[in-house]
């Protein structure tokens, strides 16, 4: 496979609404700030991408079939080669991954990967029905279909398995939205307490208003190159920030859509399939996980995310990571609820299964050069969501594995000041990154590595 | 003591109109003018009757309309699926029936949905449970009733379970739901 590199990307504001311009439009907000920070025109670009790759979730939120050909058109795409993808909310990580496909393949130099959601154009309970459509019809949606209280259950497992408590979770809800109060694309930037998010409206136990992400109008794009096509685009004037992000890993995995069907495997399965590398190399976290499973553990059941471990696993050694905590600069991950997010950490080996409480709290996953009001125990290693991810910056589902990908690449251009007006966010030498989008309680999640060469 | 909301409830529908401002001539000042207008939203109605088989699990639903809880077992390995599933995900054999309605049952997870899709959000607070059933393999999602949703604690999960049976069945899978043993 050849090098990918992704070299650019805008953003459009997230909001509850955007009734002042079609999905459309909204893309080219983004497309066009994309292409802007290259320092091509419009025309230039569009003589120098060789396709796209769209990606929005629900043909319902925007009522049209077949939207992405109206926005492959919007943007003057047409003639050249597209195709949509999708995956729930892992849609915008998955159209990342086939843009780099399409280079990695040797067949095409320039992509753009573009993505969208419009999810203001139905009330908040009847979107909330739509999402929740992204489950078993026969089975899980008629019993009281609510994503929130999937998320739930699987959050009251783990509590009940590993000790988890809610002013855990508190701690990432209140990080995330601190975070996203220097980010000037987040939907939410705002300062809470722990006890401001217990206080929030409870929709589904015990998660609060404030523990989940919020729907949202937006949309993000990326441009995806090989060496062959940043010289195109260089020969056209293109200003590629040098040294260049090169995306270096990639994983994927999937579970059962009914999270009733998930196994739960006993401990010589775990270690064999599913345990990191770095966690079979250590005795001690070997002993650690026999005590687990000697107490009624069994994996991935519904507390953890076998797709995230997969996918995690995968792209790591396709990255030549050993130790995610501390090689990885940050990570952009998929925090539709504080829960999530938790879960999530252990996943992706920043702690071991059962500990992602105790790290939520520690502040391993904090900026350093912010005071969150918090007492927390140990100083930043590997900041998480350090743009204020899902839960602060909205989660217009088609956009929202794209954005991740957006915000690592000025991450690693060393850029946010630039994008930003604001520096506080800008991670000190970031070198490598990760971003992690997941859909439907763990359904198909994408692990991405993006590094700077 | 309850919340004050601080907002009034969103809802659609609202009077109908019939023109809107616009411009008395199309003058360049006059259609310059309307790249500051406001977006038009208008409300599109849409709704959608399925014909819905429930094919091969068909079987499942039956039983709830008789009071019994089937499952799937694959014949070889004795693999046990709560939530019925044509065939096995491991051998890739076709699962056979049996009856799980005597079977000891369990809260294996639980959440209160204090909201929910616009479908349900009548029914709230309603409680949601995964079921564990003895000798079973997986999960079967349910209602859990007869309890407190406004006291949800952790000791709910391994909490005993007997099923009940709605006497009309919907023929639906909430025909069968749970209460505390």
């Amino acid at each position: 496979m050849r090098p990918v590199y992704a070299i650019s990307g805008g953003v459009s504001k997230f909001a509850k609404t955007r009734p002042d311009k079609n999905y459309q439009a909204v893309i080219k907000e983004a497309y066009d700030y994309a292409i802007d920070d290259l320092g091509l025109s419009f025309p230039a670009f569009t003589d120098n991408v060789d396709g796209s790759v769209a990606s929005y979730f629900s043909d319902h939120f925007s009522r049209q079939l077949m939207a992405a050909i109206m926005a492959q058109d919007y943007l003057g795409l047409c003639p050249k080669p597209s195709h949509r993808v999708e995956g729930g909310g892992a849609t915008g990580g998955l159209c990342f991954q086939e843009a780099w496909k399409s280079i990695a393949s040797g067949h095409m130099d320039v992509v753009v990967a573009y993505g969208f959601e419009t999810m203001s154009h139905v009330e908040t309970w009847k979107g909330n029905e739509f999402i929740a459509l992204a489950s078993d019809v026969s089975f899980d949606y008629p019993v009281g279909g609510f994503y929130s209280g999937y998320y739930a259950m699987m959050v009251t497992r783990h509590m009940k398995e590993f000790g988890t408590t809610v002013e855990q979770m508190a701690h990432v809800s209140v990080k995330n939205h601190l975070n996203a109060f220097h980010n000037p694309y987040a939907q939410k930037r705002n300062r809470y307490t722990v006890q401001d998010v217990r206080d929030a409206t409870m929709v589904a136990w015990p998660l609060t208003r404030l523990d989940i992400c919020v729907m949202s109008d937006g949309a993000a794009a990326t441009v995806l190159a090989s060496e062959e096509g940043i010289r195109r685009l260089e020969k056209a004037g293109a200003k590629i920030p040098h040294p260049l992000v090169k995306v270096t890993g990639i994983g994927r995995g999937t579970d059962a859509m009914r999270m009733s069907d998930r196994p739960h495997v006993d401990y010589d399965n775990f270690i064999q399939n599913y345990a990191t590398q770095q966690e079979k190399d250590s005795q001690e976290t070997m002993k650690y996980y026999k005590e687990l499973w000697d107490h009624g553990t069994r994996y991935p059941g519904i507390h953890s995310f076998r797709a995230g471990r997969t996918a995690g696993n995968m792209a790591y050694k396709h990255a030549a990571i050993q130790d995610p905590l501390t090689e990885l600069d940050f990570i952009e991950l998929h925090d539709a609820y504080t829960s999530s997010e938790i879960q999530t950490y252990e996943d992706l080996g920043l702690c071991r299964y059962g500990e992602g409480g105790p790290f939520a709290a520690s502040g391993k996953a904090f900026l350093p050069n912010i005071e969150y009001g918090l007492d927390l125990t140990d100083e930043p290693i590997c900041p998480v969501n350090p743009s204020g991810g899902l839960i602060a910056c909205g989660h217009p589902v088609g956009a929202t594995g794209l954005m991740q990908a957006v915000f690592a690449i000025w991450q690693l251009q060393g850029s946010i000041d630039k994008h930003f007006e604001d520096k506080t966010l800008q991670i000190k030498d970031a070198r490598k990154g990760a971003i992690h989008s997941h859909a439907g309680t763990g359904t198909y999640v994408t692990v991405s590595v993006l590094e700077k060469e | 003591m309850a919340k004050i909301p601080k907002k009034q409830l969103e809802s659609l529908g609202g009077t109908i109109v019939h023109n809107l401002p616009f411009p008395l001539d199309t003058s360049p000042e006059a259609l310059a003018w309307l790249k500051k207008m406001a977006p038009i939203q208008i409300e599109q109605p849409y709704s959608i009757v399925y014909l819905h088989s429930y094919a091969q699990d068909s079987p499942w639903f039956a039983g709830l309309t008789n009071k019994k809880i089937l499952a799937n077992r694959d014949p070889e390995t004795g693999y046990t699926y709560a939530t019925p599933r044509g065939h096995d995900m491991y051998t890739g054999d076709e699962t056979d029936w049996i009856d799980i309605t005597e079977r000891k049952a369990a809260v294996h997870a639980f959440t209160v949905c204090h909201f929910g899709s616009e479908s349900f959000l009548e029914e709230t607070p309603y409680v949601l449970v995964l079921v564990e059933f003895e000798g079973v393999d997986t999960l079967l999602l349910s209602r859990l009733t007869g309890i407190d949703p406004e006291q949800a604690n952790l000791d709910w999960i391994g909490m005993e379970l007997k099923p009940q049976f709605l006497r009309n069945s919907k023929l639906k899978p909430t025909d069968v739901y749970f209460i505390p043993a």
